[in-house]
């Protein structure tokens, strides 16, 4: 699905905003940004969230993943920035340093044994290159549950 | 998309269930880096299925489990 200027503006300010507040903006933090109103900036989410620009709560106008960023906790936090985040995944944990070009601290557990594990990203390298990532849903269906995968 | 101490650790979590794709952690770096890096430009824009099948090829993440279609 496309997106048009306008969807597309939108989903910038939503991103800028998310950074800047350091959480996700609420649909009236946007339409006041933007000069317009709650209803237009929940339609336009809820298109972009069909062309898997954002991910919408279930049933709520409310950003759920601005992807890489979280806007709920996961068990996946990053440092970076002076400041936590939240990642939806590992490869989003990483994608969080590479969206904000800047190093960082990633913080989770292995996802068998819940061992801690911290890994530094400096200049878009690991500290510790040991450790392995899985995906257990092929890329194909990746979208088809966004959430699980 | 999870992280493991190892392979070891893996196999255990799967169980009886088929594996996915596994990659090292400093190559899901450079996907990650390659993948989300342009994602707070004021002028960013989507890119196309191909657009991103590219980056996962240049990486050599081929065969099914990295097919986006």
């Amino acid at each position: 699905m496309l997106i048009d200027l306008a969807e597309l503006h939108l989903r910038n300010v939503t991103y800028r905003l998310f950074v800047e507040l350091g959480r996700a903006p609420t649909v009236h933090e946007v339409a006041a940004d933007i000069e317009s109103d709650d209803e237009e900036v929940e339609a336009g989410w809820r298109r972009l969230h069909d062309a898997h620009a954002l991910v919408l709560q279930q049933g709520a106008a409310e950003i759920r993943m601005a992807n890489p960023f979280s806007a709920v906790p996961t068990a996946y936090r990053v440092f970076a920035r002076d400041r936590w985040w939240y990642a939806n995944c590992a490869w989003d944990a990483f994608g969080i340093c590479a969206a904000l070009r800047a190093d960082g601290r990633i913080e989770t557990s292995c996802a068998d044994c819940a061992e801690a594990l911290t890994i530094r990203v400096d200049n878009q390298s690991v500290d510790d290159e040991s450790l392995r990532f899985h995906c257990l849903v092929p890329a194909s269906r990746w979208w088809d549950d966004i959430v699980f995968t | 998309m999870n992280l493991f101490r190892s392979e070891e650790h893996i196999v255990r979590w799967l169980g009886s269930r088929s594996p996915g794709a596994t990659i090292g952690v400093a190559t899901l770096c450079e996907l990650a880096h390659l993948w989300w890096s342009d994602r707070l430009d004021p002028d960013w824009k989507p890119r196309t299925r191909e657009q991103n099948q590219a980056i996962l090829d240049r990486l050599g993440l081929m065969g099914e489990p990295w097919q986006l279609a």
